[in-house]
């Protein structure tokens, strides 16, 4: 190995020092304390402290407990990022091939709702959708809600705010991988008389599946772990797991409890995302 | 699972576990700077106070007549939020930096019974112990008044609509009544929404066992699980009650006051049940470094007059004595409030929850996020 070489490798390391630093004292430290926490003897308290038991059994307790929470967020979050890609993938084609010089605007108004809070476009769904309020009036004119249908407090609108909020995260990855699609493939698919569906099925859906991945995990982890949606425009029967982990952490300080939810979440999401890249193929991604 | 569980256990975590949170507040104590340094950090709930920045708020007169310079901070939002953010200090005996803070009945009791809050010199606050209204006197958790001075008290009862719905007169009605379903809300304050239920349940909130305590919780979980409840909140159900999502609820006087201003049709009753008489209470945390300048806070708003005027502008009950007296001069109009100077007769049904132990809050608090969702 010549002196030049080695050196490059010691830049390589010396680069990795600063997010390496950052990630030990943000993830791995309190990474640890959170599993320490979900092994803890869960009949300690504030009181009396916490023994270090190495309970196994908070993890069996809290899946018995929340198994509904957990399976109805990993479903909503699922919708949600189904309805993101769907919404997503038109929007993002046609900014990337159709909008010429509105590209750089739409683009910008993709990014536009950042610049207020979450809190703030999540409490103004619940002004669109109050129970007199005139997309309620409108569907029960209609009759695709009864008379005293309502859209809060319900699935339908916890799984509205999820996939307005992440929709977003979806459309950027997306975008960056349409756009960089060379035109000339798709020409070429004509010439080959693929007509335009069999053409994107077999150009244009290929060519941007490492945009589909990127943005359906950007968009389903967040999402499934997200609670805000549900306080604020379900009902206690919509809950997510993400606000059981609050409030056994924050009101009931059931501190094991918590811990060990949050772990299995974790690991619950880990796993599904290792499953779903293989699936689809694009490990050189990661 | 048993064989997983027992080669994980295997696996040892080195340097854990957490001692008791417990502390001594004649060890936690800091020398008080208050003669020389006149300052003095105040956290409250957001919306307490007459506006600061009037020459002749209650604030600025006490800045004025004292000299000391109040960083007022309306950082409390939820008590056990609160609690979160300043556990790992003051389980640590580590200052909070602040001199005042501002908590509900068993957060404040169960900060005293951790050791975190600082006792009052009684005679600095001569005013809190002559003037404090009577009904606030001898709570179980700090019977003498050594701990804790009350800010603001209030009432928890029922609100509706009127325009929307008829009279909704019991607890009972609320969470039972099919032309309500899915139009109320509950608080998600556990012991104000329970104390309710117990009652409904015909138990004693003062005082109950747990399998009353079951009862009460089957009973909400029935109502839950129902429809019946939209939603366990905070003080954002008075918007929705104002904008017709919700007809009925479970509501705090001083909101309903304000409310009722832009919205004659939302009425407070007291529900066949009772009522729910907390209160908000001024405490000096560990390791204060103005206590003096608190304790002149605490004596300057247990004065009848300072009290009447933050009265009249934050709507809740009046804990100072005297007041009402001073309040003809201010309003006249709130004279006669009962949500604001309520007499025996509406305090006759009030009730108190019971202390709870460490165990029991964990326990409690838990059946109670396993219904409500947190």
């Amino acid at each position: 190995m010549s002196d030049f070489q080695r050196r490059r490798g010691a830049v390589g390391y010396l680069l990795l020092i600063p997010a390496a630093l950052w990630l030990v004292l943000f993830f791995v430290v309190p990474f640890y304390s959170l599993l320490a926490t979900s092994l803890y003897d869960p009949s300690g308290s504030d009181f009396r402290g916490y023994q270090m038991t190495y309970e196994w059994s908070n993890y069996t307790h809290a899946l018995q407990d929340y198994w509904q929470p957990l399976v109805r967020s990993l479903i909503y979050g699922g919708v949600a990022t189904l309805l993101c890609l769907l919404l997503g993938y038109v929007l993002a084609y046609a900014i990337a091939f159709k909008a010429g010089r509105w590209k750089n605007l739409l683009l910008v108004l993709v990014i536009a709702p950042f610049f207020t809070s979450f809190l703030v476009r999540t409490l103004s769904w619940k002004l669109i959708l109050a129970d007199d309020g005139i997309v309620v009036n409108t569907l029960q004119a209609v009759h695709l809600l009864g008379p005293d249908g309502r859209l809060l407090a319900t699935p339908v609108a916890v799984i509205a705010g999820l996939t307005y909020n992440f929709l977003p995260f979806m459309v950027l990855p997306l975008f960056a991988s349409i756009d960089k699609i060379d035109h000339r493939l798709i020409e070429a698919s004509g010439d080959l008389y693929a007509n335009p569906v069999v053409g994107f099925f077999k150009v244009t859906w290929p060519l941007s599946l490492p945009g589909v991945v990127s943005g359906t995990l950007l968009t389903f982890i967040p999402a499934v772990g997200d609670f805000i949606n549900a306080q604020l425009l379900g009902s206690p029967n919509q809950r997510m797991v993400g606000s059981v982990i609050q409030s056994l952490f924050t009101d009931a300080n059931d501190y094991p409890a918590a811990a060990a939810l949050s772990m299995i979440l974790m690991v619950l999401i880990v796993a599904m995302v290792l499953v779903y890249i293989r699936r689809a193929g694009t490990e050189e991604l990661l | 699972m048993a064989f997983v569980g027992a080669s994980l256990a295997a696996l040892k975590l080195p340097f854990f576990a957490t001692s008791g949170a417990q502390q001594d507040p004649a060890q936690c104590r800091a020398t008080d700077s208050s003669a020389s340094d006149r300052n003095l950090v105040v956290s409250n709930w957001p919306a307490y106070i007459d506006p600061k920045k009037k020459s002749t708020s209650t604030l600025q007169v006490f800045e004025d007549r004292t000299g000391i310079s109040v960083s007022y901070t309306d950082d409390v939002n939820d008590n056990a939020e609160f609690y979160a953010k300043v556990k790992n200090q003051l389980a640590s005996c580590q200052p909070i930096n602040r001199d005042m803070i501002i908590l509900t009945d068993w957060m404040a009791a169960r900060m005293i019974g951790l050791g975190w809050i600082q006792p009052l010199d009684a005679a600095k606050v001569p005013n809190l112990h002559k003037n404090l209204i009577e009904p606030l006197r001898n709570r179980q958790w700090d019977p003498k008044l050594q701990y804790h001075a009350p800010w603001q008290s209030g009432l928890t009862g029922i609100a509706y609509n009127a325009s929307k719905t008829q009279h909704v007169g019991s607890f009972e009605e609320l969470i039972t009544r099919s032309d309500l379903k899915g139009r109320i809300t509950l608080l998600s304050e556990m012991r104000d929404t329970m104390g309710f239920m117990l009652k409904v349940v015909g138990a004693n909130p003062s005082k109950f066992t747990s399998a009353q305590w079951g009862n009460a919780i089957d009973k909400l979980q029935g109502a839950v699980d129902a429809g019946q409840v939209r939603a366990f909140t905070g003080n954002e159900y008075i918007q929705d009650l104002a904008a017709g999502n919700i007809v009925a609820c479970e509501a705090w006087s001083g909101d309903v006051i304000q409310a009722q201003f832009d919205n004659p049709d939302i009425k407070f009753v007291t529900p066949e049940e009772g009522l729910s008489l907390w209160s908000d209470n001024m405490m000096v945390p560990n390791l204060a470094q103005h206590q003096s300048n608190a304790e002149a806070w605490i004596n300057y708003y247990y004065e009848p007059e300072v009290a009447a005027k933050l009265a009249a502008w934050v709507n809740y009950i009046c804990p100072v004595e005297g007041a009402r007296q001073e309040m003809e001069k201010i309003d006249p109009s709130l004279v006669d409030n009962q949500l604001i100077f309520p007499d025996e007769k509406t305090l006759s049904v009030a009730f108190d929850f019971m202390p709870l132990d460490d165990r029991q809050t964990v326990e409690y608090e838990r059946d109670w996020s396993d219904v409500t969702g947190g």
